[in-house]
């Protein structure tokens, strides 16, 4: 046997600073490698048109100082909150009243699975027909896109709920109004949070195409808008690269979220 | 105390359940009688599947007996009750609500002042003072039961329905439970009907225990637990209540017997 020593062990420094290393270094590291290897590839294949990771970092730097950088920001930003917002505020009640009410699960659900498979660019010319080329159309675009997975998750999320807490509630008197209030929406909310993360993932998804009718502003405007007016591929990089980065912000904001004390206990232990 | 009006009157009730083929049936439960007096620990017991939960679910208010006459506090039942609280194997304490939250939870319609009162009373009693910020996922098996007791109790349940509480609870948790129940039930003066499938902890907890038999269960025998309380398990009474209510079931306590373990 070995000496004994009485001081239990703690594990600290050497463990915490490897998961430092995991979170930030290896990320980073597959980053740069990618934009190594996207680097030397455009330079074998002696591409005049597709753009160094250089060239789209100068494309970027362009648009900042013509002072697009912002305003294609804020202009997609914002029709993405609106209609996003606006499947958020739809999704979440109508989900939880399906999830609750089965004759409500029976008469919607059935046209909610026909609508949900359509692709929102095959609504684009109904968009356009209802909205015309106003913002509005792009906005209704991802309300459409967003609105079902919300819907269907909060659905869902009611739907496999553990019994024992309705049981609970109602052994405690709590009908209606205050069941809904602070039991069953509690109940479902990880789940709901869930549905509303991948959906703000889609929403963003679909804002290129929603700006492809002929707004003129926006990530996706300034895709179209590179390609058609003098092949500025490094301009079309540089929005496919702001629109990824963007993706990724929004991503980890939603996935705070998760990490509230009301919902923590609906995810795994991890 | 015999006397006394029963609290609880159950008389020639049957259950039965939609079968897995159409038009056919499993019978559950077939002309059950029993009474229970107000501030009685009756304890259920019968072999797994025999029907004894389904049994507190009806007293409970969450099944409706397919024939028979319940009524509890002289009323017929209708369905659950705030004055009548059910403890559930799986836990139904609030997993988004901290420990005072969920003890305060039947308590929102009083004052303030009022419910933190009863509140830290409580929690105090199943002795989780120090937790009351704590949220269910932060505690143990044994912790998140004694919640949902406090709750019932906070709320002023009269009648406790136990559906195996501690059955989730390893060994010296349960041991510890048991203890703590009784503890608070002579304090506390309520009902408490507790269905569980370990006859040792019936005759550790009950003034009286119900032995049901297999489905379609009946009560096959009523067994009353005359010891004092807190209980020697190794006194001869225990010994002896134990081996009879064993035997009842077709066993013997050395393992073996009649009856099928399952």
């Amino acid at each position: 046997m070995a000496t004994v020593n009485s001081t239990p062990p703690t594990p600290t420094a050497p463990n915490r600073s490897k998961a430092a290393i995991g979170k930030l270094l290896l990320p980073v590291g597959t980053i740069v490698l990618f934009l190594f290897a996207w680097d030397i590839a455009v330079r074998i294949s002696g591409s005049d048109l597709f753009p160094k990771p250089l060239e789209v970092a100068k494309g970027i730097i362009e648009l900042a100082e013509k002072g697009l950088l912002l305003k294609y920001i804020v202009a997609s930003l914002f029709r993405v909150s609106w209609g996003f917002g606006g499947a958020v505020l739809v999704g979440v009640p109508l989900g939880l009243i399906l999830g609750w009410f089965r004759p409500a699960f029976q008469a919607l659900n059935p046209v909610i699975q026909i609508l949900r498979p359509i692709s929102p660019i095959a609504w684009i010319p109904v968009a356009i027909l209802w909205f015309g080329v106003t913002d509005a159309a792009p906005v209704f675009l991802i309300f459409l896109a967003s609105v079902f997975p919300i819907t269907v998750s909060a659905m869902a999320a009611v739907q496999n709920m553990q019994s024992v807490y309705i049981r609970a509630a109602q052994n405690f008197g709590l009908t209606g109004f205050s069941l809904f209030r602070r039991v069953i929406f509690p109940a479902a909310l990880p789940q709901i949070i869930t549905g509303i993360r991948i959906a703000l993932g889609i929403a963003w998804l679909v804002v290129v195409a929603a700006e492809m009718i002929a707004v003129n502003s926006g990530l996706g405007y300034l895709i179209i808008d590179a390609r058609n007016a003098g092949k500025r591929y490094d301009l079309v990089v540089a929005g496919m690269v702001l629109i990824g980065g963007i993706g990724l912000i929004l991503d980890l904001l939603v996935r705070r979220l998760e990490k509230f004390d009301e919902v923590r206990w609906g995810y795994g232990q991890r | 105390m015999d006397n006394a009006e029963p609290l609880i009157r159950v008389r020639d009730t049957w259950m039965s359940f939609p079968g897995k083929a159409s038009g056919q049936f499993v019978h559950v439960l077939e002309n059950i009688n029993f009474d229970i007096r107000p501030g009685e620990f009756v304890c259920i017991v019968g072999p797994s599947g025999c029907g004894k939960s389904t049994m507190l679910n009806i007293l409970g208010g969450f099944l409706k007996e397919t024939r028979g006459d319940v009524k509890v506090e002289g009323k017929p039942v209708i369905g659950p009750d705030p004055g009548r609280i059910f403890v559930f194997q799986e836990n139904g304490v609030f997993p988004w609500l901290t420990v005072e939250q969920n003890v305060g939870f039947g308590l929102l319609s009083r004052p303030a002042s009022d419910r933190e009162q009863r509140v830290r009373h409580y929690i105090q009693m199943v002795g989780l003072t120090g937790f009351e910020k704590s949220y269910p996922r932060e505690l143990s098996g044994g912790m998140r039961q004694r919640v949902e007791i406090a709750r019932a109790l906070a709320a002023e349940a009269r009648v406790l329905y136990m559906d195996e509480p501690f059955g989730a609870l390893d060994f010296l948790t349960r041991l510890k439970m048991r203890n703590d129940l009784i503890r608070i039930w002579q304090a506390e003066h309520k009902t408490v009907i507790f269905v569980t499938h370990d006859i040792e902890e019936a005759v550790q907890l009950a003034d009286r225990v119900l032995v049901m038999s297999r489905r379609p269960a009946t009560v096959q025998a009523e067994v009353i637990v005359d010891l004092p309380r807190p209980r020697d398990l190794d006194a001869p009474g225990y010994l002896e209540t134990r081996d009879k209510i064993f035997s009842i079931m077709g066993m013997d306590a050395h393992g073996g017997g009649a009856g099928e373990p399952r």
